[in-house]
C-alpha cells in the first residue's frame, strides 16, 4: 500500500477514536513524536524523585517519612510504566537511559528547582503533582494504547500525591507564624514554575498542532494551564495562602481567573540547562547509574550461571 | 519488539490476576535478569496497592502474536457464521427460558 494511503487510513482510524497499538502501521513522525514525549515523561518521573528524595531522611516525623517514601516509590513506578510504554515503539531501555544521561533527552524543567524547606515538599505534591494530574488525565485519552493505559494506572495513584502535599501545607499554615511563612514562601517559589510545566503557549509550541491532529494530546497547553489555575487558587485561599500574582483576579464574565505573565525567559534558560539544579540532578542520575552497574552485571552473571546449570 | 542489548536484562511481559476467579490481565513489562526477579519486580512495580494476588511473568521474546496487517483475512472465518449467535434463531412468543 502506498505511504500516502496508509497515512490517510491511519488518520481516519485516529479520528474515529481507534487506539493505535504497537504492531499497527504508524507514520514515522508519530512514532518519533511519541518516543520523545513518553521518554521525556518517564525521565521526568525518575529525575522528579531527586528533589523529594532530598527530604526523606529529614521529614519532620516518622509518619511523614513513610508517606514521602511511598510517594517517591510511586514516582519510580511511574517512570517504569512509561519506559515500558516507550519500549513498545521499538526503542531499547538502554538507549532511553543513554539519552537521559548524555543530556540528549529532556525532562520537566520543574525538577531543576531546589527543595529548600519541608514546605517545598508540600508545594511539590500540591502544585507539581496537581499540574501533572491535569496533563495526565488528558493523556489517558491519548491515541497510543500503551501510553493511554500507563496514564490510567498513573492517574489512580496521583490523587494521593496531590493530597499529601496539600495536607503538609495546610498543617504548616495552621502552625506558628514561622511555619505559615514557610508555607507561603514555598508557594511563592513554586507557583510560577508550576504554571510553566504546561509548556509554552500553544502558538509558540513546536509540537502542539501535529500532536493534536494525531490525538497524542487532546487539549492545548493554555487550556490546561487555565484549568490548573481555576482549581488551585481557591485551594490556596482556603488555607490562607496568597498566590504570588498581583494580576490574579476572578473574571465573572469568562468564569475563569485572569492572571499575569509567565517569565518565559526563565523557562527557556532552565530548559537549556541553566536552572538552579540542572547539573546537580544529572550528576546524581549518572552516579546512581554508575553505582548500579555492578548489580546489573552480577544479576545477569548469576542468571546465566543458573541457566547453564539447568541445561546441564 | 524492542531491541535488546547483550548487557541488558531481558524484557518480561507481566500479567496480573486482581482476585481469584478472574483472568490474568496484561499490565505492562519490565526488565529482570531472571524469572524470579521478574516476579518480584512485578510485585513492586505493579501491585503497590493490592492490585493483584497472582503474577505471571513471560519473556517478551517468547510471545507470538497475530499480525495486525492480516487482521481481515485472519479473523474472517468468524464473521460469516451468524448461526453461531443465539440471536440467529427467532423464538416464538410465549416460549420461555431459552
Ligand atoms: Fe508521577
Ligand atoms: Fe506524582
Amino acid at each position: 500500500m502506498p505511504e500516502k494511503k496508509q497515512e490517510a487510513l491511519f488518520q481516519q482510524a485516529v479520528d474515529g477514536e481507534q487506539k493505535v497499538e504497537p504492531r499497527d502501521w504508524m507514520p514515522e513522525g508519530y512514532r518519533k513524536n511519541l518516543i520523545r514525549q513518553i521518554s521525556q515523561h518517564a525521565h521526568s518521573e525518575v529525575v522528579g524523585m531527586l528533589p523529594e528524595g532530598n527530604w526523606i531522611t529529614r521529614a519532620p516525623s516518622l509518619h511523614r517519612k513513610t508517606i514521602l517514601l511511598a510517594k517517591v516509590q510511586d514516582e519510580a513506578g511511574h517512570g517504569l510504566y512509561l519506559y515500558s510504554a516507550a519500549e513498545t515503539l521499538g526503542i531499547g531501555r538502554d538507549e532511553l537511559i543513554d539519552q537521559l544521561l548524555s543530556g540528549k533527552a529532556k525532562y520537566s524543567s520543574i525538577f531543576n528547582y531546589p527543595t529548600l524547606t519541608w514546605a517545598d515538599i508540600g508545594a511539590i505534591g500540591w502544585l507539581v503533582d496537581g499540574a501533572a494530574i491535569i496533563n495526565q488525565v488528558m493523556l489517558t485519552r491519548t491515541s497510543y494504547g500503551p501510553y493511554s493505559r500507563a496514564m490510567v494506572r498513573i492517574c489512580k495513584e496521583e490523587s494521593f500525591h496531590n493530597r499529601q502535599g496539600y495536607d503538609i501545607l495546610m498543617t504548616l499554615s495552621k502552625g506558628t507564624p514561622e511555619q505559615k511563612a514557610m508555607a507561603q514562601d514555598a508557594l511563592d517559589r513554586w507557583w510560577w514554575p508550576s504554571l510553566m510545566m504546561f509548556g509554552p503557549s500553544d502558538k509558540d509550541s513546536p509540537h502542539s498542532a501535529q500532536s493534536m491532529q494525531w490525538k497524542i494530546k487532546r487539549q492545548g497547553n493554555d487550556e490546561l494551564r487555565q484549568v490548573f489555575i481555576d482549581r488551585t487558587v481557591p485551594q490556596a485561599e482556603f488555607i490562607g495562602l496568597k498566590v504570588p500574582d498581583p494580576k490574579l483576579k476572578w473574571n465573572e464574565q469568562t468564569q475563569h481567573y485572569d492572571w499575569g505573565e509567565i517569565n518565559w525567559e526563565e523557562f527557556n534558560q532552565v530548559i537549556k540547562g541553566n536552572g538552579p539544579c540542572n547539573a546537580e540532578r544529572m550528576a546524581a542520575r549518572r552516579k546512581a547509574h554508575d553505582d548500579g552497574a555492578w548489580v546489573r552485571e552480577a544479576a545477569l552473571a548469576h542468571a546465566e550461571k543458573k541457566n547453564k546449570r539447568n541445561a546441564a | 519488539m524492542s531491541t535488546t542489548n547483550e548487557k541488558d536484562w531481558p524484557l518480561w511481559e507481566i500479567f496480573l490476576q486482581s482476585k481469584k476467579g478472574l483472568d490474568h490481565k496484561h499490565v505492562g513489562s519490565l526488565h529482570a535478569a531472571d524469572a524470579r526477579m521478574a516476579v518480584e519486580n512485578a510485585r513492586d512495580v505493579y501491585t503497590r496497592r493490592g492490585e493483584g494476588n497472582s503474577i505471571w511473568a513471560v519473556r517478551a521474546s517468547d510471545i507470538h502474536a497475530s499480525r495486525p496487517e492480516d487482521q481481515g483475512e485472519f479473523f474472517d472465518p468468524a464473521d460469516d457464521k451468524v448461526y453461531r449467535h443465539p440471536t440467529f434463531y427467532p423464538m416464538p412468543e410465549g416460549v420461555k427460558y431459552i
